[in-house]
């Protein structure tokens, strides 16, 4: 297939629904939820879960079908289906988060715990964890990684795992920290957690494996709500096990990666796998709001007389119009490099680095825009009377979560180099 | 659907040219550089590539279709060998693309076949000036109707090879139509007269004139397009394009000489590679130039299609000049001491790229 920037079909009739949602349902409640953190946000997601439902139970078809495929040998040679799924999710959450940023994190799903179990679960798996996202009331998924000592070096968590042989169950102890949706998936619908514990912290990478835990779990508590700098329409909170029980089945992944072993670093590649469909998302979502602020100033500035010309020579452009066309770049550029992390996935091409590549971008341009924003708009820009000074505390949190600007910053780094931490601290 | 492959056919035409930037442009680029001049037998190589033929209609004696993200393909490819050596090549297309895109049916017989020969045309266009704030849609040079005809006054600047050129191809501010129009005039018109070779920073190995017109006299039916005449943004769109493809190049070429140095480069007992500065310069560079390729690429994709995509090859076009600066910068600086040098080619790049910016961003932007 040729080079090609058409949006799908499917994209395009989905945006129409997006868009209407960001408008009508996000923005005119966004300072709302802003202002009263951990309230949620029950119309927007009573409003898109019929949709979300149809997402996943599409994406767990394929998902499926394409496992299938790959099992039987006769189908080797088979073209994989081109599939749209994370491009569509890329217009999604960028549109949804043009709306709220905040609030598209309260979207009901399987979001990063969906990613999880896709990238590293069984066929049973993803049936047995995932089916329960096509069907019912909202609920949610959620990833717990990060604890009080371990953001972004993922090897030193302590959160422990021991297999007690005689109930054939996982035994949990420790706390994660910054759990978005954790409360939404674990006590206020039938959701889950994917929980990255260790089977032995000597063991380091080689040592950490995926955990499902779901609701009503003894000795899983959540114990804290945090307060943020922005997204403060979303559920972020910690959760603690003590001596939590879950099922020997509820480790993610085949037969081999269960084995209590030396058995190379599966578990930890399993977690970067699941970076490569999250990463762009958070890209995504960064990007909408980029785009929100970006749109927002133009348009007051036309009220005000000034205008971005079409083209221009640089003499004829004041140092605003400079501006404004500088961040219309950065977001172009950060929203290509996104759109094509995702559009390798959905061919079934590897797209670690391209992710990478794409969230250093977008938590760049999403930086620039929003600070430069409030900047432009003068003393009204700083004034919670407009949705720009949120915009700016909304956008920062996307160049640290699903790894730091820094971290994939260090994973182009790398990759461009042929280096390991060996050789590339 | 969003695909980034190239198509077979695409692969064996950038494989061809990027045979011949390697084998051929950048093994010359110095010396051609430090002589100020690029041997004939590089230009005629280049030439039999037949790139131009094949971006024109069969119509017209070519054998392709034209296509800017062709275009851009080959233009990354060529630049990233030496980007003077480039436009000594591409020269002819500034001729060619005009006639093509605003011509009259007339005007494309006439002169597009010339662009199919086994020799390179002895054509140049004139466009810039040698003016501090140069603007494509208010040229000091004039054109003033006079009954039939156009008088044409004013100072050409980078005008290619045109000693050589048998006709030109110049732009002026039409006082008629108060707009920029093109006019094909004889080199053996009176009061036109090539003036000096130019000095730049960088660019060294193109030669490029002024070109002085006094009250030149060209007949009506030479201006491109005649009664119609020019559509300036489908021209500057294609020059956009070719700048932001060019960027892109010469940024790429860049990257990869620094990132290769530095993994050889030992400081404090290891290759400065290992070092997260130096890293992450090149990781930075990486991204930039992946940002601009997919922009330029998304503009001229729009532009084939059809669609108005002028404000998107505008800033494709800005982003990838200020990207190649960045980045040939960045690469001096990996090299050090050594980079400062006229012996590793990325100071040259530098020149070059800020050249980039400044005489075709000049042009476009």
């Amino acid at each position: 297939m040729p080079i090609s920037f058409e949006m799908p079909e499917s994209v395009k009739n989905q945006s129409q629904l997006t868009q209407m949602v960001a408008e009508q349902v996000m923005r005119p409640s966004a300072r709302y939820y802003d202002e009263h953190e951990h309230e949620r946000p029950t119309t927007f997601i009573e409003f898109i879960w019929p949709f979300m439902k149809g997402m996943e139970a599409a994406n767990l078809k394929q998902s499926l079908k394409r496992a299938q495929k790959e099992d039987t040998p006769a189908s080797k040679g088979d073209a994989k289906k081109q599939s749209s799924f994370q491009v569509g999710m890329i217009h999604l959450i960028e549109n949804l988060s043009w709306g709220d940023a905040g609030i598209y994190l309260c979207i009901p799903g399987s979001a990063l715990a969906g990613a999880a179990i896709h990238a590293v679960g069984t066929s049973q798996q993803k049936e047995r964890f995932l089916n329960r996202f096509a069907h019912g009331g909202p609920k949610w998924g959620a990833m717990a990684m990060t604890e009080p000592q371990a953001g972004s070096d993922t090897s030193a968590i302590r959160t422990t795992a021991k297999l007690d042989p005689e109930t054939n169950e996982w035994i949990l102890n420790g706390e994660k920290i910054f759990v978005t949706s954790g409360s939404l998936a674990l006590a206020e619908s039938d959701g889950l957690v994917v929980v990255w514990a260790t089977l032995d912290p000597k063991l380091g990478r080689a040592g950490m494996r995926p955990f499902v835990v779901e609701p009503n779990t003894p000795g899983v508590s959540i114990t804290k709500k945090e307060h943020k700098l922005g997204i403060r329409a979303s559920d972020t909170v910690s959760i603690v096990f003590e001596d939590a029980r879950i099922p020997y089945d509820n480790i993610l992944g085949s037969p081999e990666l269960k084995q209590v072993a030396q058995k190379g670093g599966k578990g930890f590649k399993g977690a970067m796998k699941t970076f490569d469909s999250s990463r762009p998302w958070v890209a995504a979502s960064a990007l909408g709001v980029g785009r929100a602020a970006l749109a927002f100033t133009r348009e007051r500035l036309a009220d005000e007389g000034i205008a971005v010309p079409e083209a221009a020579p640089y003499h004829r452009l004041s140092a605003i119009q400079n501006d404004l066309l500088e961040m219309e770049a950065n977001l172009k550029g950060a929203w290509l490099l996104t759109i094509r992390a995702a559009a390798l996935m959905d061919a079934g091409e590897s797209n670690s680095l391209e992710a990478s590549m794409c969230k250093v971008k977008a938590g760049k341009a999403v930086t620039l825009i929003t600070q430069k924003c409030v900047e432009l708009l003068g003393p009204l820009g700083y004034s919670r009377e407009l949705l720009v000074e949120k915009w700016m505390r909304d956008a920062k949190i996307n160049d640290i979560f699903e790894g730091t600007g820094q971290i994939n910053t260090l994973i182009v780094a790398r990759r461009i180099l042929g280096y390991s931490r060996r050789e590339l601290k | 659907m969003y695909t980034f492959n190239l198509t077979d056919e695409q692969r064996m035409l950038t494989d061809m040219v990027r045979r011949y930037a390697e084998r051929t442009l950048r093994p010359g680029a110095r010396e051609a550089e430090e002589s100020h001049q690029i041997p004939p037998e590089t230009i005629r190589q280049g030439w039999e590539l037949g790139l131009l033929p094949a971006s024109l209609p069969e119509a017209y004696g070519g054998f392709g279709d034209y296509s800017l993200l062709n275009g851009a393909l080959i233009i990354e490819e060529l630049s990233c060998g030496d980007l003077a050596a480039t436009m000594a090549l591409l020269a002819p297309n500034l001729v060619a693309t005009p006639l093509l895109l605003s011509g009259t049916e007339q005007q494309k017989q006439q002169w597009l076949p010339r662009f199919c020969d086994e020799t390179m045309p002895n054509v140049a266009a004139a466009f810039l000036e040698p003016v501090l704030l140069f603007d494509p849609e208010h040229l000091k040079t004039s054109a003033t109707p006079d009954g039939d005809a156009y008088v044409l006054n004013g100072e050409k600047s980078f005008v290619i090879a045109a000693p050589q050129a048998e006709d030109f191809l110049i732009y002026a501010h039409d006082t008629g139509s108060d707009s920029t129009q093109a006019f094909l005039v004889p080199a053996s018109t009176p009061g036109l007269q090539v003036g000096e070779r130019e000095k730049w920073m960088g660019l060294n190995a193109l030669a490029t004139y002024r070109l002085s017109l006094e009250a030149v006299r060209v007949p009506a039916s030479a201006r491109v397009g005649h009664e119609k005449g020019l559509h300036l943004q489908s021209v500057l769109n294609s020059s956009r394009i070719a700048l932001g493809a060019a960027g892109v190049g010469v940024a790429r070429g860049a990257y990869i000489y620094a990132r290769e140095y530095a993994k050889e480069r030992e400081a404090f007992g290891e290759p400065i590679a290992h070092r997260q500065t130096i890293a992450f310069m090149l990781a930075d560079m990486a991204i930039e130039i992946d940002a601009a390729r997919l922009m330029v690429w998304e503009a001229a994709w729009k532009l084939d299609q059809g669609q108005n995509a002028t404000h998107d090859a505008y800033l494709a076009a800005r982003y990838a000049a200020g990207m190649a600066l960045k980045v040939t910068d960045g690469a001096v600086q990996v090299l050090g001491g050594h980079g400062y040098i006229r012996e590793h080619p990325v100071e040259l790049w530098l020149r070059n790229a800020s050249g980039l910016a400044t005489l075709l961003g000049t042009m476009s932007v």
